[in-house]
């Protein structure tokens, strides 16, 4: 099994690793950065969950080698601080298990450094790409004009009510 | 709230009677920054670089006789530590019939079937040599219909099994059949009141077997120490039911067998029964000392591990010209698969509860789970409830308009209540049954419902449909929780509970019945998310919307017992009776106390109390509680008389529907759900169980079920030919509630993890029936099948 070195910018640290060819840059992130955000849940691009942003653009890194994301930009959730959309996932319960919770907050992060002021048939367009089997999405809509309209509002990031976290 | 509580003075607080600052109020979750951080960790987060690696090798076939097996080339292969088929274990396992081995041995019944399992350094190393495992297969006939299988018996699956161990309370299997369970319910003479009908419907519904798809798809970590000890974490609703599968699989005692689970990614019933867990521990134990990781792909998950049941059902029922419902008489005919599992359960569930939430004197029901080459199935979200819904609402819709009478105004009129008699024949109370007409009076306000259930535009049709919904649990009689809650230094608690974080927010539930108890902020309660079966308490099951009654139940007794232990430790110290020492804010002071200096935080009693002079009075405050169902009893085999769960949450739905009948296409425009939850205890928490119930109902009815080949494998086993809701496809949801408690329950609640999702498919089919005039008796219920149903005239593909 031939394995070669390459280096990974993630999270804004260089990281020198040894992987195959054939390792996804999901397997390479999860086994041996240890940045368990992303998750597998289809293996196959369907469902979203492993989505890490490479170079500000929303990737499914389960249908990325890793050996493609040498010389690229590459953030995982773990490299999203305090951020307006994570504030807004906590303030609207746009979570239960979790599990798809990291690809839609990158997926939707994605969409806002693009855009803060877009309509809902461009945002379904975004995040039809990612499955939550838990919530009904409303909770994840309203997530997302709360995030937009924080962003728009140029808001300092603790003023809204409600904390979430107990 | 009104009714009286059935619990002691001293539990008066915990059953609604003082107004509550933490219990119904939305207070955030407990997990969210672990979950909006990527922090969560889940079973497959976990790994080190010693950890060794399985892959399973499944049946191509659904139904073949296994001639021969040579797995040389595959143990040649580099990095493969092992490589395990079903020779290695003679043992039969499943639960609550071991009707399965371990892995295939002579036989496979399903495509999907595990018959091999390599274990290897890298999971690339393990996949690469499943492939390198020959086996040779004799196809074998297969059968696909539960109802062909039910007349035919042809192919008969599970020729012995008379010898399967089954436990005899839960599953009732007919040898020389394919059978695995048969339920009868026998209530009054429907036969001889056919005659006072003056309107009898029939109805036949189908659906084929569907995918849980919690997004985390099955894990399991396996290691087996050099004593013999295993350690299994493992991505399970049911943890405790672990260890004794592993006694009654591998004679191993339960006591050697620790099961840790850490926050799982969904489950909606598909990880209730320990499907791989015995498969990760015999790959482990081919390779003792190592820790072996099992995790299922997507694939796998839909092919090879238990899904949502199918269904063959018809159904009879009759009433007189004015309404009442008199009679009816119920065939289930349930997909169970190839594999008994938990799906001979779900046949119980539907089968007691058969009629939905109304009052029919008459009942004649035979729930039968039979085998066929399908995958196995087990608990769904709903379980037996969904499918008994779609059942018998269908009936009531086509009875009112047979009677021309306003469908909401029917089910209003025989709408159950306190007195009137289940299936089952189990009695009724204000606390045992929610509010159905209330429900159903609410709903006609939401749904602005006016009689008239479709409107024309055109080629556009606006449709309505509801349903009404009711469900109980089929616990068994000695379903248990325990807690322990602990005082720390800081004044802040502990709590223990083994219950499972699955998305459901039941721990968080748990921490504000305590932070009610103890008068804090919820902030300052602590609750262990994760569960480790040696350390935490057994809870029975995180399953049937139960773990708030049982593990509430727990830790409200546990929280009182600590809060006794401080209470006579700041007597020593305050010099006044326990009986008046208050516990509030974080502090332990007498009630006529004057003095603010002689407020003690609760913290400095956690460890009894110490004067200045080292003088130390009482103990370690550490409370503990436990709870087990009561009231339950077992379905008499031949009447199914009998009591199955202790309360039935109730209630209405509906969906109003844009239909295209020049496309047969449709757009749910609104969903609605009046549930009598008992008492709210989060709101958000509640309302995102009952949304994101109704959202996975609508997908499931819309557009969710196996497509199978002719031989029976499941063809659609991805999400890209799986077409479940995504972000957009999803309505509009309108949520209330109702608060009927249940005097059994803490501050009256009832459980609602299910019930969002049960009446779904049956008002989606009610609506596009009203809107296309076709009886819409199938799932899923795309425009395909209505395209089919107009031009076929209901002949399926």
């Amino acid at each position: 099994m031939t394995k070669h070195e390459v280096t990974l910018h993630i999270n804004g640290e260089d990281r020198t690793l040894v992987i195959r060819h054939a390792d996804t840059l999901l397997d390479v992130l999860r086994l041996q950065c240890g940045l368990t955000g992303a998750k597998p849940g289809c293996e196959n691009g369907d469902c979203g969950a492993c989505t890490v942003i490479v170079n500000q653009l929303p990737y499914k890194s389960c249908i990325m080698l890793a050996i493609e994301a040498t010389g690229h930009t590459i953030m995982t959730i773990e490299g999203l601080k305090h951020s307006p959309i994570q504030r807004a996932f906590a303030k609207c319960y746009a979570f239960q298990c979790g599990y798809c919770t990291p690809g839609f907050i990158m997926n939707a992060h994605a969409m806002l450094l693009h855009d803060t002021s877009i309509d809902e048939p461009t945002i379904q367009e975004w995040l039809e790409s990612n499955i939550c089997r838990c919530t009904s999405y409303e909770e994840i809509a309203s997530a997302i004009r709360m995030a937009m309209s924080t962003m728009n509002a140029n808001l300092p990031d603790n003023s809204k009510p409600n904390s979430p976290s107990t | 709230m009104t009714e009286n509580c059935s619990f002691a003075t001293d539990h008066m607080e915990a059953c609604g009677h003082r107004a509550t600052h933490v219990i119904g109020h939305s207070v955030g979750r407990k997990d969210t920054q672990d979950k909006v951080t990527g922090h969560a960790k889940y079973t497959d987060d976990f790994s080190d670089n010693t950890m060794l690696h399985a892959a399973l090798l499944t049946s191509p076939h659904a139904h073949a006789r296994i001639l021969s097996q040579d797995t040389a080339r595959a143990f040649a292969a580099e990095g493969v530590r092992a490589v395990i088929t079903g020779k290695d274990y003679p043992n039969k396992t499943g639960s609550p019939l071991a009707d399965r081995h371990v892995l295939a041995i002579d036989r496979v019944r399903y495509a999907g079937e595990p018959v091999a399992i390599v274990v290897a350094d890298s999971l690339a190393q393990a996949e690469a040599a499943t492939k390198l495992i020959d086996i040779q297969y004799q196809p074998l006939p297969t059968i696909q219909s539960p109802k062909l299988s039910y007349y035919s018996n042809t192919p008969l699956l599970h020729p012995n099994l008379n010898p399967y161990v089954g436990d005899s309370a839960e599953v009732n299997p007919i040898p020389g059949t394919n059978i695995a369970t048969h339920v009868p319910i026998r209530k009054g003479n429907p036969q001889a009141m056919w005659a006072v009908c003056d309107e009898i419907v029939e109805c036949e519904v189908s659906f084929p077997q569907a995918h849980h798809a919690a997004m985390e798809t099955h894990v399991v970590i396996a290691e087996v120490a050099p004593n013999g000890d295993i350690d299994i974490t493992t991505s399970s609703q049911s943890p405790y039911s672990i260890p004794s599968l592993m006694q009654a699989t591998f004679g191993i005692h339960p006591a050697k067998v620790r099961v840790h689970t850490p926050y799982v990614g969904g489950g909606f019933g598909g990880k209730s029964s320990p499907y791989i867990e015995p498969l990760a521990v015999a790959a482990a134990l081919k390779v003792s000392g190592r820790k072996v990781k099992l995790r299922c792909t997507r694939e796998q998950v839909m092919t090879c591990l238990p899904g949502h049941i199918g269904l063959e059902a018809k159904v009879r029922l009759g009433a007189t010209r004015d309404g009442q419902f008199v009679a009816a008489h119920i065939t289930y005919w349930f997909d169970g698969g190839a594999y008994a599992d938990r799906g001979v359960i779900v046949t119980r569930a539907a089968t007691q509860d058969c009629t939905g939430p109304y009052r029919i004197h008459h009942v004649h029901c035979d729930g039968f789970c039979m085998y066929t080459n399908h995958p196995p199935t087990t608990a769904y979200r709903g379980f037996g409830h969904p499918e008994q819904t779609l059942v018998i609402e269908r009936a009531i819709e086509k009875l009112a308009d047979k009677l021309s009478i306003n469908p909401l105004e029917l089910r209003r009129l025989n709408a159950i209540g306190p007195g009137d008699t289940t299936p089952t024949q189990a009695r009724l109370t204000r606390s045992s049954i929610g509010d159905v007409q209330g429900c159903l009076v609410r709903l006609k306000q939401m749904l602005d419902w006016n009689g008239t259930a479709t409107v024309k535009e055109g080629k556009t049709v606006i449709a309505k449909g509801i349903a009404c919904v009711w469900k109980t649990s089929s616990t068994p009689q000695d379903a248990s929780s325990g807690a322990i809650v602990r005082v720390n230094d800081d004044s802040t608690i502990t709590v223990l509970s083994g219950v499972v974080e699955i998305g459901q927010g039941t721990k968080t539930v748990l921490a504000q019945m305590v932070a009610e108890l103890f008068r804090i902020d919820i902030r300052h309660v602590n609750v262990v998310l994760e569960v480790d079966t040696k350390t935490h308490p057994e809870h029975w099951k995180t399953v049937a919307s139960r773990s708030t009654l049982l593990a509430g139940n727990a830790v409200v007794r546990a929280a009182q017992d600590a809060i006794r232990q401080l209470k006579k430790t700041a007597s020593f110290v305050l010099q006044c009776e326990a009986d008046d020492i208050h516990i509030a804010g974080g502090y332990a002071y007498c009630a006529d106390a004057h003095d603010t200096r002689a407020k003690i935080p609760i913290g400095a009693l956690a460890k009894g109390f110490t004067f200045q002079d080292g003088h130390t009075v009482g103990e370690m405050a550490i409370g503990h509680g436990s709870y087990t169902i009561e009231h339950v009893t077992k379905l008499d085999p031949t009447t199914g008389k009998g009591v199955p769960g202790p309360e039935w949450t109730v209630a209405a739905q509906g969906v109003e529907i844009e239909y295209q009948k020049d496309t047969y296409s449709y757009r749910v425009r609104r969903a609605v759900s009046v549930v009598d939850c008992g008492k709210v205890l989060h709101p958000d928490l509640a309302l995102g169980q009952i949304k994101g119930g109704m959202n996975m109902g609508l997908s499931l009815a819309s557009r969710e079920g196996y497509v199978y080949d002719d031989s029976g494998a499941v063809t659609n086993p991805q999400f890209r030919v799986y077409p479940i809701h995504r972000y957009g496809d999803h309505p509009t949801y309108d949520v209330a509630f109702l608060e009927t408690p249940d005097l059994e329950a803490p501050w009256g609640l009832r459980g609602i993890g299910e019930h969002g999702l049960i009446g779904m498919p049956a008002a989606l089919a009610n609506a596009l029936s009203n809107a296309t005039g076709m009886e819409v008796n199938q799932m899923p219920m795309t425009p395909e099948l209505l395209w089919r149903l107009q031009t076929n005239k209901g002949d399926g593909p």
